[in-house]
């Protein structure tokens, strides 16, 4: 007997085989993966702004460099993704709009502000960091384009990390009042970083099946611990220590156990409640209004060169 | 001149590119411009910011003709009895050497 679609996509995840674009798929797995591409594109695009806050004002043109091809990159990351998510059979623009209607979400990290240049080094290194543990198992994801948009990134994203830790390593081992703007940028950006690996597992209501469907590979939590593991040590090189008193070696394990985490902080900031979620979203609006201009003048100069050579022709 | 073509309509480009001398083309991705002039530029600003390439191709998404929606149907069929186009398939006494 021929296969029904649906044995034919069970068996596709099964055998750790990728789906293609026009394989038939559930419903329920596309529109998982739009949301997820989506929001994963979001983010991208709207982790320019803290950033971009800072290249004016970097302290050296080596820096100011750095960290304009690193926002570069997450702007390219976005149109990765916005790519992959168009395979679905939606449309960038439309993605677009749902973002400045609030209709979709971008990872709430970028909802914090970024008060000083050692905040370029926390983001770098915590959150880029975090970002990598996250996106690494994804370049395995069932979906072929979202999984081979993300080699490309993970590729990326290790400059990333590597020059926020440099960032932070130079401050820590400079002058007192340098090492003291670094700890301060740590201590605000390690426990919204732990967040990102989203809620624990035992809430984490859509986990199990974007797990079946081999979407995600690895639980929040054991993401999360894997994070710690290997942030740590690095923050004894740094000279930095994270702010949690509850932080230890577990001997037996050998895992860092970690304190207690805020999650009602971060329902609030995913909710809309934290210090710059309006901004951000005004900002993008903005930008977006004020680009306008530009796409018109693109349009215009296309629509008049297929006019002059129809003319020709 | 008609009004301008808003993004939405902007066509659908797939993006090729040839990482060095001596291999072909290679799909990356697609983007949308109005022209193939943009096409290409924004190709190279979203596809080689590390110097991933030396040649770039942009084809309209739409030229594209594919072979079959779920890419596993009889289209490929006639080549799935064929077992002797390989070499794995003779047999060949072990001492037989070069062949």
């Amino acid at each position: 007997m021929t296969p029904t679609p649906e044995q034919d996509f069970d068996a596709l995840v099964e055998s750790d085989q990728r789906v293609e674009p026009r394989d038939w798929m559930p419903e329920g797995y596309r529109k998982t993966l739009v949301r997820q591409i989506a929001q994963h594109a979001h983010s991208e695009i709207i982790g320019m702004q803290p950033e971009g806050n800072w290249i004016g004002r970097a302290p050296s043109l080596r820096r100011k460099a750095i960290l304009l091809a690193k926002v570069q990159d997450e702007a390219g990351h976005g149109l990765y993704l916005y790519s992959a998510a168009e395979t679905l059979g939606v449309d960038r623009s439309e993605l677009l709009d749902l973002l400045h209607a609030g209709k979709q979400r971008y990872s709430s990290i970028f909802n914090y502000p970024t008060l000083t240049w050692a905040d370029m080094g926390a983001i770098g290194w915590l959150v880029d960091g975090a970002a990598i543990v996250n996106q690494v198992p994804i370049c395995r994801c069932s979906y072929g384009p979202y999984a081979r948009a993300m080699v490309r990134i993970c590729k990326e994203e290790s400059f990333h990390q590597r020059q926020g830790f440099e960032i932070l390593h130079t401050l820590s081992h400079g002058t007192p009042a340098q090492h003291e703007m670094a700890q301060d940028a740590v201590n605000r950006w390690w426990w919204p970083s732990l967040m990102m690996f989203g809620p624990p597992d035992d809430q984490s209501p859509n986990s199990a099946q974007s797990m079946a469907w081999r979407i995600k590979r690895f639980s929040n939590d054991e993401l999360r611990q894997k994070f710690v593991d290997m942030t740590v040590p690095q923050s004894q090189v740094l000279g930095l220590t994270p702010p949690d008193p509850d932080l230890h070696l577990d001997e037996e394990t050998g895992h860092w156990r970690f304190g207690e985490i805020d999650w009602s902080e971060f329902f609030a900031v995913l909710k809309g409640d934290g210090p710059c979620n309006q901004d951000r979203i005004e900002h993008r609006r903005r930008a977006h209004d004020e680009g306008a201009w530009v796409r018109d003048a693109a349009s215009a100069y296309a629509e008049k060169h297929r006019a002059r050579s129809e003319g020709v022709a | 001149m008609s009004e301008p073509r808003s993004t939405q309509e902007w066509p659908l480009w797939e993006v090729f590119v040839r990482a060095r001398r001596g291999l072909s083309h290679q799909h990356v991705g697609s983007l949308h411009a109005p022209d193939a002039t943009m096409a290409l530029r924004n190709a190279r600003d979203i596809y080689t910011r590390r110097s991933e390439g030396v040649s770039l191709w942009v084809v309209p998404a739409a030229a594209i003709v594919a072979s079959s929606p779920d890419e596993k149907d009889e289209f490929f069929d006639p080549a799935g009895d064929k077992a002797y186009r390989h070499p794995t398939f003779y047999d060949i006494p072990d001492e037989v050497q070069h062949l």
